[in-house]
């Protein structure tokens, strides 16, 4: 296992990169700790996959270093490195058993047969297909598959970290929790350093410790799932994270108030950040009140989806999304308030103030 | 809902009924009536029963031909398929290359089957032909119409030039159907370059390949055109084939009896033959 750095990574897929917009990943410069669980989000394009194929040496980097463990490994091709990756559709030798699989990776490294035995055996416990030992690999369904694609990384003990591309994306649903809980037990009990790419902001909250949230070739924030959630760094991750995403607004600021349309909102805090061309405020639907005080809102849409209602609502102008519990009416006269400690500011779409 | 049971849906089977009555069923049946029958003209015929089928299985000629070509195909097999494989696995994948690749590769494929012939017929000749007097300024003394062995190593030769494109095209699709994701594994994996080839791309032409030695061996064993246009079947017999054979019974010697028979027994052994290399190849497969 290995902690991974991350030296001011830049990587441009054309030869000649001028301008950041050739750059399919801007600069990366991040530390990742021995034995964590990372999850990288972010919509299609954003680089992602770029910067999963560079940690695995699929793909050189323009520019920068990677390090394993202050060890400099960006010359070093994908073997040298010792990583497993699991990729987005199951990799299995369907003419081999499922035995043979898994000792596919030490037979080409020339382990004697005895330990390969051993470790063979100890991972297809590990990953629960020892009683599918012998039988051929092309038989087996697809999440059966990607636990091989999988166990073909972990019979390697020496491995310095497992990547995981978008694994789930062929998975039935209701086999994806099986297998997202399998992985999140085997990363508790053997502190493998994981890395999982994913654009399903369910399947990088519940898997990772942290969560790398990525737009447009940049990190935007790394955090905890609930850092993502109450205090999003920047508007894309407020958008993309939560269903609905953070409720975004135009806003006038003046010392510890915000101005909306013709509202003046409370802030927790005075925030006056300087020289800001836009000004933003946000909040998460779930921190918005619909009631009989506050402000006026119309209601366009109200959504059921079970657990609780959206209800789309519009203030003035802006469209403005509230979470309210199923019990709950709506008010003939509907008006919406802003809880002060959901609120966030944005001055050109990164965070202003403290924590 | 109820289902309705009755005989009308034979009308719709009805043409392609008549189809393959017309263009399988009534000429194969044709063929039968002459094996089972003498003729001397005028439209009589008198029935022979057995008789043809005993002389052509106890002729020493059909069983030569047979011989000779069993062993053309098994050659061309051997050359034709490792020969593909190798060129499906160099061709490049992405680029310019692709579409220029695939033109030169379908070119043999395109000239009819004559044509072949006659290139190579000229190819070959000693006085005017490029390999011909390549060979003879070499100072090989290169003659296909008089030395059976350079009559076969040409025949061989152009049914190589000619074919193995065919199996190249075959392989090359079933190679290109092969995710990126697989050879990504194979390097984490540490695999060598063989064992990329016998555990990814080997299974993945798997039947690609089935098809390309059915057709292959089909083809081959069914050769008239070409060697007939480059050897005639000579010298001697040496390059007298099944289906050259064939011809010189019943257009050459007027034999009609002996040569329906003879269609007969050789119709049997292809589809025996593919019969056995299909279930012999698709077992396999079910097996592993």
């Amino acid at each position: 296992m290995a902690r991974i750095d991350l030296n001011h990574i830049r990587h441009a897929y054309g030869p000649n990169p001028k301008s950041d917009k050739d750059y399919a990943l801007r600069e990366v410069h991040h530390s990742w700790e021995d034995g964590g669980a990372y999850a990288l989000l972010g919509p299609s394009g954003c680089g992602k996959t770029t910067l999963l194929n560079i940690i695995s040496g699929l793909i050189h980097p323009s520019h920068g270093q990677l390090l394993f463990n202050g060890q400099d490994v960006t010359n070093l091709s994908t073997q040298e490195r010792n990583i497993a990756q699991v990729f987005q559709f199951p990799v299995i030798y369907d003419t081999m058993t499922v035995y043979d699989n898994l000792a596919f990776p030490l037979r080409n490294r020339g382990v004697p047969e005895a330990e390969i035995d051993r470790k063979v055996r100890e991972t297809l416990d590990m990953i629960d297909l020892a009683s599918w030992t012998n039988k051929k690999a092309r038989g087996l369904t697809a999440d059966q598959k990607q636990k091989i694609s999988l166990g073909r990384g972990l019979v390697r003990s020496d491995v310095n970290a497992i990547l995981f591309d978008e694994p789930l994306t062929v998975i039935d649903p209701h086999m994806k929790w099986v297998l997202r809980s399998q992985l999140k037990q085997l990363h508790q009990r053997f502190g493998y350093t994981m890395v999982y790419v994913t654009h399903d902001q369910t399947e990088a909250l519940t898997f990772a410790q942290k969560v790398v949230v990525m737009y447009d070739g940049e990190i935007v924030q790394i955090g905890t799932p609930e850092e993502l959630f109450e205090r999003p760094k920047h508007t894309f991750v407020g958008y993309f994270i939560g269903s609905p995403g953070m409720n975004v607004m135009p806003v006038q600021l003046a010392g510890d108030t915000a101005q909306v349309g013709s509202h003046t909102i409370n802030l927790p805090a005075p925030a006056t950040p300087a020289g800001a061309k836009k000004l933003e405020l946000g909040i998460r639907p779930e921190y918005v009140r619909l009631g009989r005080q506050g402000m006026p809102v119309t209601i366009a849409k109200v959504e059921d989806i079970g657990r609780h209602k959206i209800v789309r609502t519009k203030l003035e102008n802006q469209d403005i999304a509230v979470i309210v519990a199923e019990g709950e009416d709506i008010p003939a006269e509907p008006h919406i308030a802003f809880d002060p400690k959901g609120i966030n500011i944005y001055a050109d779409s990164w965070r202003v103030g403290g924590n | 809902m109820e289902k309705t049971w009755n005989n009308k849906a034979w009308f719709m089977v009805l043409p392609v009924l008549l189809l393959v009555a017309f263009s399988a069923v009534i000429p194969l049946m044709t063929v039968v009536n002459y094996s089972v029958q003498d003729t001397f003209g005028n439209n009589q015929f008198f029935w022979a029963g057995t008789e043809w089928f005993t002389e052509i299985l106890q002729s020493e000629r059909f069983h030569s031909a047979l011989i000779r070509n069993l062993i053309f195909s098994f050659i061309i097999l051997a050359i034709e398929i490792p020969l593909g494989i190798i060129i499906a696995l160099n061709m490049p994948r992405k680029g310019l290359g692709v579409p220029v690749c695939l033109v030169l590769m379908a070119l043999p494929l395109l000239i009819p089957w004559n044509v072949v012939g006659t290139i190579w017929q000229v190819f070959g000749r000693v006085d005017i032909g490029l390999l011909g007097h390549t060979l003879e300024s070499l100072g090989i003394n290169y003659n296909y119409v008089q030395n059976p062995l350079h009559a076969w190593f040409t025949v061989i030769l152009m049914d190589v030039w000619h074919w193995t494109s065919l199996v190249v095209l075959l392989c090359y699709a079933g190679l290109v159907s092969i995710p990126d994701a697989f050879y990504q594994a194979a390097k984490i994996d540490g695999a060598s370059r063989w064992a990329v080839f016998r555990y990814i791309q080997l299974p993945k032409m798997n039947r690609v390949l089935l098809i390309a030695v059915l057709l292959r061996f089909m083809d081959s064993f069914m050769i008239y055109t070409e060697p007939f246009v480059v050897t005639g079947g000579g010298p001697g017999n040496s390059t007298t084939f099944l289906s050259i054979d064939l011809v010189k019974i019943a257009i050459g010697q007027f034999d009609l009896g002996p040569a329906a028979a003879m269609s007969i027994v050789y119709f049997l052994i292809i589809l025996l033959l593919s019969w056995v290399f299909y279930t012999v190849m698709t077992n396999y497969d079910a097996e592993r």
